[in-house]
């Protein structure tokens, strides 16, 4: 049986920070994600454009169409933050399918034993990055409730003592806020984690061909969590802007 | 019954029970959106956004009976 770990392996210690498997794969997701950025805005500002160029062009096209059926004339404000969510979580979740990530094992010392452990991992697979995503999320989204609301009617919403029903909707509201840091943090740990673990038995049961289906619906999956992480924040973002009476 | 045993019963048992009424939702609401697709085919972007927003509600709550049961199998 392969040993599956539901928790990112410390591959080094730098200045006394642990830095794991799952961190090294973000740097390199992270420094992806800044280079097609400049070089969308270098290419954008030349005549003559790549086709690199015209494929990311059709897909913010197509998003930015897609969240502009939920937020309307304010989707300007917010695209943003929410295509920064949907490119960033996609190329985490395409780079975990990568060939050698989670396979390409390295020797490292834990106490007094040698143990093998793999040096890059799926970045979602690791339940610290989600929880991180949701967090960022849901402070954008209070952050941009007080924005637009003002401060006085944000608290409003949640400390309304006209009468004893909208006193515990307003409890059940607050509940609610917490709720949706663990709901995005688990659906997307998940979601990948699960197809992580997929992807290693299918592997392990017949080790040739049959894994290629899988891939395919990996691909699909990570799409798909993409774009409900950033939906879902785009659909709590207009509903905490909007005016309530 | 070895604890060991007991271990595998409660993994397996908490994605089975788990994935019964997500399975049921997502059903639900797969055959609503096809119906509503056939009363109004124009609509059909937002009844596509609002059925994977659905969706991932639904489907959420068999995530979470995954984490447990991976959690319980592998931590």
């Amino acid at each position: 049986m392969p040993k599956i770990s539901i928790k990112a392996e410390i591959i080094t210690h730098l200045f006394g920070l642990a830095i794991t498997n799952s961190m090294i794969a973000s740097a390199i997701v992270f420094l992806l994600t800044v280079f097609v950025a400049l070089y969308f805005k270098q290419q954008s500002a030349q005549k003559r454009k790549g086709n690199f160029y015209y494929l990311i062009k059709f897909f913010i096209k197509s998003i930015y169409d897609l969240f502009y059926s939920v937020l309307g004339a304010k989707t300007d404000v917010f695209f943003p933050l929410l295509f920064s969510f949907f490119f960033y979580i996609l190329l985490e979740n395409w780079f975990g399918l990568l060939p050698g990530v989670g396979s390409v094992l390295i020797k490292v010392v834990e106490g007094h034993e040698e143990v093998f452990v793999p040096l890059l991992r799926g970045n979602n697979a690791d339940l610290n990055t989600t929880l991180a995503l949701a967090i960022i999320s849901v402070f954008s989204i209070q952050f941009f409730a007080i924005k637009y609301l003002g401060i006085k009617k944000y608290l409003h919403k949640f400390f309304n003592f006209s009468d004893p029903i909208s006193f515990f909707v307003g409890i059940l509201d607050i509940l609610s806020e917490f709720s949706k840091v663990l709901s995005f943090a688990f659906r997307l740990f998940g979601n990948i984690f699960a197809g992580e673990v997929l992807l290693t038995i299918v592997a392990f049961l017949v080790p040739v061909l049959a894994s290629f289906p899988f891939i395919a619906l990996e691909i699909f999956v990570g799409f798909v969590q993409a774009l409900v992480f950033s939906m879902l924040t785009a659909v709590f973002l207009s509903g905490a802007i909007a005016e309530h009476h | 019954m070895s604890a060991e045993a007991m271990k595998l019963l409660t993994v397996a048992l908490s994605i089975a029970v788990g994935a019964v009424g997500p399975a049921l939702a997502i059903g639900m609401i797969g055959s609503k959106a096809v119906e509503a697709l056939g009363r109004n085919p124009e609509a059909e972007s937002a009844i596509r956004t609002t059925m994977i927003l659905a969706l991932a509600f639904a489907e959420a709550i068999a995530i979470y009976a995954l984490v447990v049961a991976l959690i319980l199998k592998f931590a």
